[in-house]
């Protein structure tokens, strides 16, 4: 068990230089505006009873130069910079253009931005291969984008169009595509988490059980929650059962420190949420959620564990949200200066200075993609204005899936009588 | 008298248990001579033949509860399993009912067919949102791209002394949401079939079984002892045929109106009793058509009155069928309280079979006087 934890050796290198072992400072108590000057987190890895409490640096002081030089980038080709590129701004772009729509009326009920948090879905789903599942919460909008939902299809949606991926029936919170195993959208919190769990276990039982396999390995599932989700007693059950069946299953939690207007300290016993998986037997890894690399880093990893079939990794992304909760949150709990801070460290901006200074692409080539992600979303726009509203025949439909409802055939005789109503042969 | 009883009564053990009452020393031989016919099998039994056949059938058929595995099943249900299928198949849960629950959502929305186990219904409160939110709706939120072929079963309703916790009735409650199915077996036949038409099904499934049933024995034919036996959801059976009043239950409940239709018929009122089988969707055509026949309806159930399966049928019935009505219609459910515990409480708390003849007795006292019948 010890053996195969996380191998977090490449992590602890630039961490083990700077600290001396000793833990890291407690947090202020009831701290808010301060909450973001958190430093460096210490591994626990040469310790016997923290045997998997794993970290990665999250160099969070800004300004701090010398310590963000010696953190080193791992190396990225060109082709994987710009994609990362791409995906991050059509989901700042999209974001945006959703608040436009909504304040125009095209787009109501209750939109969740995810505007700042784009590294995080950005750096785990385009690792992701199609058969993988994505599991996420309200906040959905950029983790169908990054899946490969078309923006034209979620828009759509989100403008109650029958052309939407949902034709509309499901909306802002419900993003539902079963071609690429985006499993919900779901309004309550923490309810993605059992569900992610269960597409886990499917995956494994298909592997283990009908013998389905893939030269890839297990097909894994990441379920995306928050940090108020991390205080949900299904969180806890379903860290549990994944760690016991050792389910291909990457716990992300989008560490936003705030709950709609719950500050996450105000609200937590033990702010530190990857601290969690070692007492469920899991590693437990923190990292900065506004940099996309370094989220990417260690998504590979945890993805890559879960492929071989060594279990779920939970993993706590520091990120931040610049709009409200909602559109409908006027937002006056936050701090300026801690939104000014976390303004700073924008992915997109981040990731541009990244890509300029390592010579992957120019000023202009970045520009280019920025205008055919502003291309793609006007059209979305269109598409959603042009498209028609469900037709009323469309209220009654999939309430159920057997479609003539009760067992009933197309043609009207019962399903049992049907001699090829089971598959299989029932050897009893 | 007994030749009468015996030719107007269905099945072997309600013979029995009726004459119990009236003629102690005779129904045991009676009983006896009458079920060497038919094979007999209890509900448990059914049930566990059903999930055997099932998980025989379709690999992707698995069980997963608390106690479900080396326990062989709180209430034995999925006795044998586990040696048969292994504990990939049979998976023994930590007592988490939100966190198993969704994981088997989530398992159903990824191509399996989980049957989740509870081990009373009222444990499903603890799960209840991912049943509604995560199970019921999806197919229709996702516009059909995500169907959910999953079954929640377990015993539901009252069973004896167990307390207020352990003892609700969560028809009503299941029934009200579009998207699930929910079935109330009451024989065995109705246990075998109804549960391999559950686990077959491409939707949610409410299963509700009843614990005090799981030990009656009821007569099956060939027919249902068939491997690919199954019943069709969202159809009510006729299990006593009668003119003068119908009376329309579902689980325990059916015993209860079967008794109450044999003493109704010494007294010259020939009830009709409907098994529902199937709450939602309900048999309204069945309902309606015995109700036209009859002219008067008697609702039977064992949960809490307001907003019950009975307001539900009776409604059905004023909306369908309201000038083929005699007389109001009367309405039987438990106690508007939650259940106490001492025995003589809890008795008076739940229908008895007297209250069903007193009600239907009302309903044919109230419109016509009662015309003599043989």
């Amino acid at each position: 068990m010890a053996a195969a934890s996380f191998t977090a050796a490449k992590f602890l290198a630039p961490v083990a230089a700077r600290s001396g072992g000793e833990r890291a400072p407690p947090l202020p108590a009831g701290a808010s505006s301060s909450s973001f000057a958190r430093t460096l987190r210490r591994g626990g890895a040469h310790h016997p009873r923290l045997r998997t409490a794993f970290a990665v640096s999250s160099d969070l002081l800004a300004g701090n130069k010398a310590a963000q030089a010696a953190a080193t980038h791992p190396a990225v080709t060109r082709e994987e910079a710009l994609e990362l590129y791409e995906d991050m701004v059509l989901g700042r772009v999209f974001e945006d253009m959703c608040a436009q729509m909504y304040y125009r009326g095209k787009m109501f009920g209750f939109v969740h931005l995810y505007n700042g948090q784009e590294a995080v879905s950005t750096g785990f789903i385009k690792l992701l291969n199609q058969a993988d599942c994505v599991v996420s919460t309200y906040r959905d909008h950029v983790h169908a984008l990054s899946k490969g939902v078309p923006a034209r299809s979620v828009m759509a949606e989100l403008f109650g169009k029958a052309t939407g991926c949902c034709r509309g029936q499901g909306g802002s919170m419900h993003m539902f595509s079963a071609p690429h195993n985006l499993l919900g959208g779901f309004a309550f919190i923490g309810e993605g988490i059992p569900v992610a769990t269960g597409a886990a276990f499917a995956a494994k039982y298909r592997h283990e059980v009908l013998k389905e396999s893939s030269p890839d390995g297990l097909d894994v599932t990441m379920a995306f929650f928050g940090d108020g989700t991390c205080n949900n007693g299904q969180f806890f059950e379903c860290l549990n059962m994944a760690q016991l069946w050792k389910l291909p299953i990457v716990f992300v939690v989008e560490n936003n420190l705030w709950a709609i207007g719950m500050s996450h300290l105000r609200a937590t016993s033990d702010p530190e949420i990857w601290k969690k998986g070692p007492s469920f037997g899991m590693p437990g890894v923190h990292v900065d959620g506004m940099d996309v690399l370094k989220v990417r880093e260690v998504a590979k990893e945890a993805i890559e564990r879960a492929r071989r079939g060594e279990g779920p990794t939970l993993v706590e992304c520091e990120t931040y949200r610049f709009r409200g909760h909602s559109l409908a949150d006027p937002d006056e709990l936050r701090k300026p200066d801690e939104k000014t801070h976390y303004a700073a460290r924008d992915p997109i901006t981040a990731l541009k200075k990244y890509i300029i200074e390592q010579n992957l692409a120019t000023e202009s080539e970045l520009k280019s993609i920025e205008k055919k992600i502003d291309d793609v979303v006007e059209e979305a726009v269109e598409f959603a204005d042009a498209s028609p509203h469900p037709p009323r025949s469309q209220l009654l439909e999939n309430v159920f899936a057997d479609p003539k409802g009760f067992g009933i055939g197309p043609d009207g005789t019962y399903r049992c009588e049907d001699p090829k109503f089971t598959q299989g042969t029932a050897q009893v | 008298m007994l030749g009468a009883a015996r030719r107007q009564l269905g099945s072997g053990p309600m013979l029995g248990q009726v004459l119990r009452r009236l003629r102690p020393a005779a129904a045991a031989e009676v009983a006896r001579g009458y079920s060497a016919a038919a094979k007999e099998m209890t509900v448990r039994d059914a049930l566990n033949s059903a999930l055997d056949e099932e998980m025989s059938a379709d690999p992707s058929v698995f069980l997963m509860g608390e106690e479900v595995g080396e326990y062989q099943g709180a209430y034995k249900i999925s006795k044998g399993l586990l040696d048969r299928y292994g504990p990939d198949r049979v998976l023994d849960t930590p007592i988490t009912e939100a966190g198993f629950t969704g994981i088997g959502v989530g398992a159903a929305y990824h191509g399996l067919r989980p049957i989740i186990e509870f081990m009373t219904f009222n444990f499903s409160m603890q799960a209840i949102d991912h049943i509604i939110n995560s199970a019921a709706k999806s197919n229709y939120m996702s516009a059909g791209q995500i169907s959910v072929p999953i079954v929640f079963r377990g015993p539901n309703g009252a069973a004896a002394g167990v307390g207020a916790q352990h003892s609700q009735c969560y028809a009503a409650w299941y029934a009200h949401v579009p998207g699930l199915k929910v079935l109330t077996p009451y024989s065995s036949e109705d246990a075998r079939g109804l549960l391999k038409a559950a686990i077959r099904d491409p939707d949610p499934v409410i299963f509700l079984e009843n614990e005090l049933l799981y030990g009656e024995s009821f007569p099956v034919s060939a027919e249902v002892l068939d491997s690919s036996f199954c019943l069709p959801i969202g159809k009510a059976k006729i299990e006593r045929e009668g003119k003068d009043v119908t009376i329309t239950a579902f689980s325990k409940m059916v015993g209860y109106a079967l008794q109450a239709a044999e003493i109704l018929s010494k007294e010259g009122i020939s009830a009709e009793v409907i098994n529902l089988r199937s709450i939602r969707p309900l048999d309204r055509a069945a309902i309606n058509a015995s109700v036209r026949k009859t002219n008067r309806l008697v609702t039977v159930e064992e949960g809490f009155p307001q907003h019950g399966i009975g307001a539900e049928i009776c409604m059905s019935v004023v909306e369908e069928s309201f000038e083929y009505l005699d007389a109001p219609v009367e309405r039987i459910a438990g106690a508007d309280v939650p259940m106490p515990y001492a025995a003589n409480l809890e008795r008076m708390a739940v229908p008895q079979v007297d209250d069903i003849v007193r009600a239907a007795k009302r309903a044919c006292y109230r419109a016509v006087p009662m015309a003599a019948a043989a």
